[in-house]
C-alpha cells in the first residue's frame, strides 16, 4: 500500500471525549493494515506547547488525521502555528464516527475518493474557507 | 525556530528493511503503551528502499525531534547512537526482540529518562482556541475573563495568551462569546467542542448578548448592582440568612447558565479585584480596538493600500451607546 496519504492518529490521551473502543478500535486497525503513520498522544498537548511536530506535520503533503471534531483540529492547528493546507487534508472525527469507517477512510488509496459521509462533509465544509465575519460589510 | 515539548521522546517502531516485523496485537499492544507513555510514534512498515515508510523516506516525512529513539527487532547489531545526517538529530536504538510489551515500554522510560530528563512538568488539557473564521475580535472574550487568559497580538488581534491561567472545566467565555468562535476541544457538547455551528447556536449566542445588554450591557455592573441592592437590603433587613441565600441563588444562576464549575466561583477574586481586572481588561480591548480603526482609518486614506480584514473597524460592543 505505497498509494496512500500520511495518517496521523491522535490517541486525545487527557480527556474521556473520544470513546476508548473507538480509539482502539482505530488503532488496531492502523496497526494491522501494513501502513506507516504517526501516532500522538493528544493533539490537543501539542498545540498548547506549540510544539514543532506540528509543523512538521503540515508540511509533508498530504495528510489523513484521525482526531476530533474538523473544526478544532484545523484550529487547534492554527494555535500552533501550523496551519493546515486548504487542501490536501483530511480529517476523521473519532468521537462521532464508527471506528470501520474512520479506518476505512484512513486506509483508502489516495487515488479513491473518500465516500459522500456526513462526516466527510463536515470535514470539507472545515477545511474549505468560510465567508469571514472580518470582512467589510456588503 | 522550530522548539519541540521538552521531555517528549519520539519512538519510531521500525519494522522495515533489517528489522523483522511484529505480530499485529504485539505491534498494536506496543504502540498504545507508548501513546500512553506521553511518546510520539512513528510507526514504520514497509520494506524497500523506494516505498513509503522507508528509513531513507522517513527523515522527510515523519516528525522529528531532538531525540529519536528507534525500536525494532534488528536483523544485525545496531550501533547505540548515531546521528542523523540530514537534520544533525540524535537517534538511538533499543532491541525488542524477545522483550514483552511492558519490558519494552519499561526500557524506553528508562532511556527517556536518560535522554530527556524527568516526565513533563503537569500539563492541563483545557484551554481555549480561537476560530478565526468565525471571530470577529470583538474583545468580549478579553473583557470577560477575569483571569487573564486573553490578550492581543501586535496587529490588534485577540488571542490566547496565557493558557495555563484557565479554570478547568469553564467554558464561560465561548458562552458570552457572540459568535460562538471560542472552542474547548476537550469539552462534552457542540459547538463548543469545535462541532459545526449551526444557525440556531447562534441565534442562542446573541439571545445571550441581548440578554446581557438588557441588563444595562455590562455584565459587571449588573452585578455590582445586584451586590448593593443586596447590601442595601442587608442593612435595613439586617437578615444574613437572607443576604446568603441571595447570593448562593445568583451564584447558581450564573453557574447553570454558563455551565461554569463550582470551583471556578469559589476561585473568583474579591469584589474589588474583580472590578479592578474587568476595568483593566476593557481598557486593553478598548484600546485594541481603537488602534484597529486607527490603522483602518490610515489605510482607506491610501488609495492603494489594503486593508487586512481583522483589522477592519467594526462596532465595538465595548463602546458607549
Amino acid at each position: 500500500m505505497t498509494d496512500l496519504p500520511r495518517i496521523l492518529y491522535c490517541h486525545c490521551a487527557y480527556a474521556q471525549v473520544v470513546p476508548k473502543e473507538v480509539k482502539q478500535e482505530v488503532l488496531a486497525r492502523l496497526t494491522s493494515a501494513g501502513v506507516a503513520f504517526e501516532a500522538v498522544p493528544d493533539l490537543c498537548e501539542l498545540s498548547a506547547r506549540g510544539d514543532g511536530r506540528m509543523q512538521q506535520l503540515v508540511e509533508g503533503g498530504q495528510l489523513r488525521i484521525a482526531a476530533c471534531y474538523p473544526r478544532a483540529v484545523k484550529w487547534l492547528f492554527e494555535a500552533a502555528g501550523a496551519p493546515l493546507p486548504e487542501s490536501g487534508v483530511e480529517i476523521r472525527n473519532m468521537r462521532v464516527e464508527p471506528a470501520a469507517e474512520i479506518a476505512a477512510a484512513l486506509l483508502r488509496p489516495a487515488s479513491v475518493p473518500a465516500a459522500s459521509t456526513a462526516s466527510r462533509s463536515d470535514a470539507a465544509e472545515t477545511l474549505t474557507p468560510h465567508p469571514s465575519p472580518l470582512a467589510p460589510p456588503q | 525556530m522550530i522548539t519541540f515539548a521538552k521531555n517528549s521522546l519520539h519512538v519510531i517502531v521500525y519494522e522495515g528493511e533489517g528489522s523483522r516485523p511484529l505480530d499485529d496485537r504485539a505491534r498494536c499492544e506496543l504502540v498504545q503503551a507508548l501513546l500512553e507513555k506521553d511518546c510520539s510514534i512513528t510507526s514504520v512498515r514497509q520494506r524497500g528502499p523506494a516505498q513509503n515508510g522507508s528509513r531513507h523516506e522517513f527523515s522527510n516525512t515523519g516528525m522529528q525531534t531532538g531525540v529519536t529513539l528507534v525500536l525494532g527487532r534488528f536483523e544485525s547489531e545496531q550501533p547505540e547512537q548515531a546521528e542523523d545526517a540530514k537534520s544533525g538529530n540524535q537517534i538511538r536504538f533499543l532491541g525488542i526482540e524477545g522483550l514483552a510489551t511492558a519490558e519494552a515500554v519499561e526500557q524506553v522510560e528508562s532511556l527517556r529518562r536518560q535522554l530527556c530528563g524527568e516526565p513533563a512538568r503537569f500539563w492541563k488539557p483545557w484551554f481555549p482556541v480561537i476560530d478565526f473564521n468565525r471571530c470577529t475580535n470583538c474583545m468580549q472574550c478579553l473583557s470577560f475573563c477575569l483571569f487573564d487568559v486573553y490578550g492581543v497580538s501586535g496587529d490588534g488581534k485577540i488571542k490566547v495568551q496565557n493558557q495555563s491561567n484557565c479554570k478547568t472545566d469553564c467554558p464561560a467565555c465561548s458562552r458570552v462569546c457572540p459568535e460562538v468562535a471560542i472552542l474547548f476541544p476537550k469539552y462534552k457538547a457542540g459547538p463548543i467542542n469545535g462541532d459545526v455551528v449551526d444557525s440556531e447556536d447562534v441565534r442562542r449566542e446573541g439571545m445571550k448578548v441581548d440578554i446581557s445588554a438588557l441588563l444595562g450591557g455590562d455584565i459587571y455592573s449588573a452585578l455590582r448592582d445586584r451586590s448593593a441592592r443586596a447590601k442595601s437590603r442587608f442593612s435595613k433587613e439586617r437578615d444574613e440568612d437572607r443576604a446568603l441565600k441571595e447570593r448562593l441563588r445568583c451564584l447558581a444562576k450564573l453557574q447553570q447558565q454558563m455551565d461554569v464549575p463550582p470551583e471556578v466561583l469559589a476561585s473568583l477574586p474579591s469584589l474589588d479585584e474583580i472590578r479592578r481586572r474587568s476595568e483593566e481588561a476593557k481598557a486593553r480591548a478598548q484600546a485594541a480596538l481603537d488602534a484597529a480603526s486607527r490603522t483602518a482609518a490610515e489605510s482607506a486614506t491610501k488609495p492603494d493600500a489594503s486593508v487586512p480584514s481583522s483589522l477592519a473597524p467594526r462596532p465595538s460592543p465595548l463602546a458607549p451607546q
